[in-house]
């Protein structure tokens, strides 16, 4: 009897501390991140690094405003393109879907967050690309389809389903007499939704929106094969661009030295912009929960 | 004269109408063309060659890159599984509500969730490769990757766990069973098609990985002799097969079997997933 009280306990302190893996997990992540960040900053200056428009790591110039200038303005392109279609086709799903494709309909969004993004990278190489190339020769405009706009389609397509799949939920957190009320006045039931239901939902969709921004800022693969690369700061949006993730990935197999460090520290300003849009949701989130 | 109870016509109610359904289809057409599009120009480059046991530069074999995936996913499932249960198990089962510890645990599970897969690349070649050793390896691949999934068995197993009734536990302490019995004989079988829903999903999640997998596990294209030794996952080899542009049929080739595992994986998933609603 005793034995078994001991391992009884002893189980409960098993699971405390697998329980406490994510949280040394994170602290594992934090610390080495800026631990190999913060001295790079040192080394270049933070100012020179965060605001210099140049990168050549040749002359040992590192200046990484491009690339952040290059993940803002995709992510940018991004939310103008994946944000109303996103929200729509919740509207569409939870208010105008047949209940018969509704199940299916469902799993196909689910669907799309699941295919890789190297697929959503190479489905952008070969399709949006040459069409977007074509699309520059027939306006008379330099260049080769690797550009803000082909980064911007994809990577639009690849924020749909954390769009649709959040404010299709917070539409339905909405207590349904607020739609009865709307249309019982007389109002359409596209005015009952745009003016009523879809502002009553705000919160759960703004948190979806920024969960969208997260992972479009955060998109590596799909984005290196296809926005152009270069460092240059973009003029037009059928300008090529890097942006941090893909700065990591194209250089970090050759870098050495204060090169290497760069790199590292360049994930250190993408990783805190990451914490800034989780801590942005987590407040949304804990509002929300307030109100209700 | 104004009448409330008259249904009012709101101008841009027909439009609207139209925008939703426009972009509703829009959604869903996007989704069928790209996997159409890959599969329909995949298919017709898939050829015994694509299968053959060696890489070599003329086949551009993904039988290696295979083999890596496989064992990048059981070694990664090995070292994630076991814990995301427990902390699931320690989080639904045994915290008092208002625990301090969970909800620093929440809030953990929750900033690793958002946290993109090329950071974890990043801090699995700071830690595992550099400061561990491991250099360019399966193991350091399977640990970042275990990191990236643990939120996602967490969470799933998590909600798995909460759909179990109290009437289960109560008819079990009721026996006589004491927590740990109840928790190993009652809860966690009833809620293994939920947990194994969320095992799966994260099965899909590795086979897919890229950005986490280059500087950790490194782009051999053999399968890894040992669990120290560097190879390419599927993924990984589909990446460079494109970036290089030399061998663009053996590149939609492997896009199609990459889409296909993949959505098969995911659709199991959620077969499962189904099934348990059913039940």
């Amino acid at each position: 009897m005793k034995k078994s009280k001991f391992f009884e306990s002893f189980m409960k302190y098993v699971f405390a501390v697998a329980a406490c893996f994510s949280i040394a997990a994170v602290a594992l992540i934090c610390i080495f991140l800026f631990s190999s960040g913060i001295p790079t900053f040192k080394a270049i200056g933070l100012f020179k690094f965060l605001f210099g428009t140049l990168w050549r790591p040749g002359n040992d110039i590192y200046g990484i405003l491009p690339m952040i200038v290059g993940s803002l303005y995709v992510t940018a392109g991004a939310i103008l393109i994946g944000v109303p279609v996103g929200i729509m086709t919740s509207v569409f799903l939870t208010y105008y879907c047949p209940k018969k494709i509704y199940k299916p309909l469902k799993a196909a969004t689910e669907l799309l967050a699941g295919i890789p993004s190297v697929v959503y990278g190479f489905f952008g190489l070969i399709v949006i690309v040459p069409a977007i190339r074509n699309m520059e020769l027939a306006l008379h405009i330099h260049g080769k389809g690797n550009c803000i706009l082909t980064a911007s389609i994809i990577l639009g397509i690849m924020i749909l389903p954390s769009i649709i799949g959040v404010s299709e939920s917070a539409l339905r957190a909405v207590p349904h007499s607020y739609y009865e009320g709307s249309l019982a006045q007389g109002a359409t039931k596209e005015r009952t939704i745009f003016k009523v239901m879809l502002p009553a939902a705000a919160s759960g969709v703004l948190a979806g929106i920024v969960l969208g921004v997260g992972r479009a800022i955060g998109e590596t693969m799909a984005v290196v094969m296809i926005a152009g690369n270069q460092t240059k700061m973009p003029s037009s949006i059928f300008k090529g661009v890097r942006t941090m993730t893909a700065n990591i990935v194209m250089e970090m197999g050759y870098a050495t030295g204060l090169h290497r460090e760069a790199l590292i520290a360049t994930g250190v300003v993408l990783f805190v912009f990451i914490l800034l849009i989780n801590a942005f949701v987590a407040a949304i989130k804990k509002k929300g929960v307030e109100h209700a | 004269m104004h009448n409330s109870l008259e249904k009012q016509k709101y101008p841009g109610s027909a439009f609207l109408k139209f925008l939703i359904y426009f972009c509703a289809c829009l959604t869903f057409l996007v989704l069928i063309f790209l996997i159409a599009y890959i599969l329909i120009n995949g298919i017709p480059h898939i050829n015994l060659d694509l299968f053959a046991l060696k890489y070599t530069s003329d086949n551009a074999s993904v039988i290696p890159a295979l083999i890596n995936t496989v064992v990048m996913t059981l070694l990664s499932l090995l070292l994630a599984v076991p814990i995301g249960i427990f902390s699931a198990i320690f989080l639904v089962e045994y915290a008092k509500r208002g625990n301090k510890l969970v909800e620093i645990v929440r809030m953990t599970t929750e900033t690793l969730q958002g946290i993109p897969s090329i950071i974890y690349g990043l801090f699995g070649m700071l830690f595992f490769v550099n400061r561990l050793g491991w250099g360019f390896s399966i193991i350091s691949g399977a640990f970042t990757l275990a990191i990236m999934i643990l939120p996602l068995i967490m969470r799933t197993t998590e909600e798995a766990l909460k759909s179990v009734p109290d009437l289960y536990r109560e008819g079990s302490f009721g026996l006589g069973a004491g927590k740990l019995r109840t928790v190993f004989k009652i809860v966690l079988p009833a809620a293994m098609p939920g947990i194994l829903a969320g095992i799966i999903l994260a099965i899909g999640r590795i086979v897919g990985e890229t950005a986490a997998l280059i500087y950790t596990s490194g782009a051999v294209a053999k399968a890894a002799e040992g669990l120290f030794r560097p190879g390419r996952t599927l993924a990984i080899h589909m990446y460079l097969l494109a970036s290089e542009g030399l061998y663009m049929d053996q590149a939609y080739a492997t896009a199609g079997v990459l889409l296909v595992l993949v959505v098969g994986i995911n659709a199991l998933s959620a077969f499962i997933a189904k099934k348990i609603t059913q039940a």
